[in-house]
């Protein structure tokens, strides 16, 4: 994979330090690093869905902790992303219970639709597919996630109607 | 008509909200338990209920709630394990969806059971809906006064807040899930000591899964014994069962523990049969960690009984012939289905959520994952199936914490009971290339080649 470097604007803005202040009393005072996941949650949703080793250093400072300890979480969790990814990722579910019910051909669906193989970002920015596991819709199968939101028993004509939906600005991501 | 516990009010418009779930008898168990009861008579009725952990161990709640350590002083914690994240499993998500205030009632009296005034629901990371859904019916309890200080008068204090995970599968096992919340990696602990003694920031802590708390209110209102009179012998109650796979109705059903596994995957009540009349090959009975059985004991036991939904008829037989409730994650698979191409796809998981302690795990699972791909995909050898099966060997009981064994069952039980689709893979390459080679050419219509290899 090509090597790029990516540049993040960090703001902190008086919303996210409200929200960062509610989920931190939810934890005792001397215990603040417990709030590690939601507080990381929280900022990365407010960055474009992603955390830049300067953002994760603020991270830090917020949680008195050591940038170190901030890393480690960040590199172990799927969720936290490390580099900027599509505006739209399409995270399929590549599990068994998804893929007897044709969760592999919509991903193959989904790749060519859009031009891209599993992992890639469109041109544009837009759009991304990825793999993932087991997401605990095993009934509703084949389906994705977008943003917070399930998209479930998808079809080839539901998937285009979702990305054509994207396109127009309609989607809710959270 | 069967007894619900958990979905008796799922059918009532609205039961998502405070209001109707009050009018409906919601928080009848918290008024019942902090005014007439004293902790240990909660964990005494728990105790006779019989119930079994519901995420997929199985361990009796009562004696687990037991052994929390009251008499160092420390304070006590419970968490709920909403991080449902086992392949197959989706039933929590639904409680939780639909009648979030039954688990927060739950967690209010299961705390106060265990003198606990500081606990938490740890939920995965991919439920962002759900938690919110959760974060706001925490908000109402609050306003109603059933969470915060001075809990209906008695005195007792409790605050409880909603945590979410961030996509790590191995935060289901508590003690990984008790790092995760204290803001590290989800590595398991070695234990002892257990959580009872030490878990939350090194506190007295009990973890219980969201189906098991969900349904303490109803044994409290009700009465450890009446629990105990639904089901069969050690396996009492209702449990939800969440299916998948090649069946009419996939989706989340709750059944008394002991009814036939023919019942629930034939009747029109339940999973209704298979789809496309294609027939039954395999099914998983509780999350992808437990063996895969092939058709000829899944409606019998190998004695030849009744198969059962139950903790003990569905182990019956051992790993030999009998699997495990597990989860609940009930799987099915009709004859279109690959069991290698199901391994590798299990393997690729394991490796995948392997936090990467202990060695036989970290390596192990990516081995299986490789040697199962080249399998699959046409590039196997005879010998591959003994070194899996060794590898295998290799990795169960000699990890940290149960996913090492969860990764290794599958595979094991794959090789056990269809050990001649793998000869088959491997003696015709080009027969399996094509990803979909069961769809037209199931292996009832090829297993002949492979008794002619053997002859010549």
């Amino acid at each position: 994979m090509e090597r790029r470097e990516y540049k993040q604007e960090i703001n902190i803005t008086p919303e996210l330090q409200a929200r960062i202040d509610e989920l931190l009393s939810h934890y005792p005072a001397d215990k603040k690093k417990s709030a590690m996941l939601p507080v990381l949650h929280a900022v990365q949703d407010a960055h474009e869905n992603w955390l830049s080793v300067e953002l994760m250093n603020r991270v830090a400072e917020i949680l008195d902790v050591k940038p170190i300890e901030v890393y480690e979480v960040v590199t172990f969790y799927t969720m936290f992303n490390q580099r900027p990814r599509g505006k739209y990722t399409f995270e399929f579910c590549r599990t068994s219970c998804c893929t007897i019910r044709g969760g592999e051909d919509m991903i193959e669906y989904a790749c060519k639709k859009l031009g891209i193989k599993e992992g890639e970002t469109t041109e544009d920015g837009l759009f991304s597919v990825v793999g993932v596991e087991c997401l605990g819709a095993c009934g509703y199968a084949p389906m994705l996630q977008l943003g917070d939101f399930y998209h479930e028993h998808l079809t080839e004509e539901k998937f285009d109607v979702l990305v054509e939906d994207c396109k127009q600005g309609k989607i809710k991501l959270d | 008509m069967a007894r619900k516990i958990l979905l008796e009010n799922i059918h009532i418009p609205g039961i998502k909200e405070y209001e109707v779930y009050r009018k409906n008898g919601g928080y009848s168990g918290v008024e019942k338990a902090l005014k007439t009861m004293t902790p240990d008579q909660i964990v005494e009725e728990v105790k006779t209920s019989g119930i079994r952990g519901r995420g997929g161990a199985g361990f009796p709640m009562g004696l687990k709630w037991s052994f929390i350590d009251k008499k160092s002083g420390k304070p006590r914690h419970l968490v709920v394990n909403a991080d449902e994240s086992e392949p197959g499993t989706f039933k929590d998500r639904f409680l939780m969806e639909h009648i979030p205030h039954l688990l927060i009632e739950g967690a209010i009296i299961s705390s106060f059971a265990l003198e606990a005034h500081l606990s938490y629901i740890y939920i995965r990371g991919e439920y962002m809906w759900v938690f919110k859904i959760l974060e706001k019916a925490i908000k109402e309890a609050y306003a109603n006064g059933w969470l915060g200080k001075n809990i209906l008068g008695t005195g007792y204090d409790l605050d409880l807040y909603v945590h979410c995970g961030a996509g790590a599968y191995i935060c289901g096992e508590e003690t990984a899930l008790i790092e995760s919340l204290e803001g590290k990696r989800g590595n398991p602990r070695i234990k002892p000591p257990f959580p009872a003694v030490s878990g939350l920031w090194a506190e007295p802590t009990v973890v219980n899964n969201v189906e098991s708390i969900s349904a303490v209110s109803w044994i409290v209102n009700n009465g450890g014994a009446e629990y105990a009179s639904i089901g069969v012998g050690k396996s009492t109650g209702t449990k939800l069962i969440s299916a998948s796979g090649h069946i009419k109705n996939p989706g989340v059903y709750e059944i008394e523990l002991g009814l036939t596994v023919d019942e629930f995957m034939n009747s029109d009540e339940y999973l209704g049969g298979m789809i496309d009349d294609r027939p039954l090959k395999a099914f998983i009975p509780g999350g992808s960690s437990v063996p895969i059985l092939p058709a000829q004991y899944i409606f019998k036991t190998a004695n030849g009984e009744d198969r059962l939904m139950t903790y003990e008829s569905l182990a019956d037989g051992g790993f030999t012939t009998g699997s495990s409730l597990g989860s609940g994650g009930f799987i099915v698979y009709n004859d279109s289905a690959c069991v290698v191409r199901n391994t590798w796809n299990f393997s690729r998981f394991y490796h995948h959520e392997s936090c990467g302690q202990c060695s036989p795990c970290r390596e192990g699972t990516g081995w299986m994952e490789k040697i199962l791909h080249r399998i699959e995909t046409g590039y196997g050898r005879e010998e591959d199936i003994e070194l899996l099966w060794s590898i295998q060997g290799k990795i169960e009981g000699n990890t940290i914490c149960p996913l090492g064994d969860a990764a290794a069952w599958p595979v094991a039980a794959a090789i056990r009971h269809f050990r001649e689709e793998f000869e088959y893979h491997v003696r015709f390459p080009e027969k399996v290339k094509n990803i979909k080679h069961f769809v037209d050419e199931p292996m009832e219509k090829v297993r002949h080649l492979l008794t002619k290899t053997v002859q010549q």
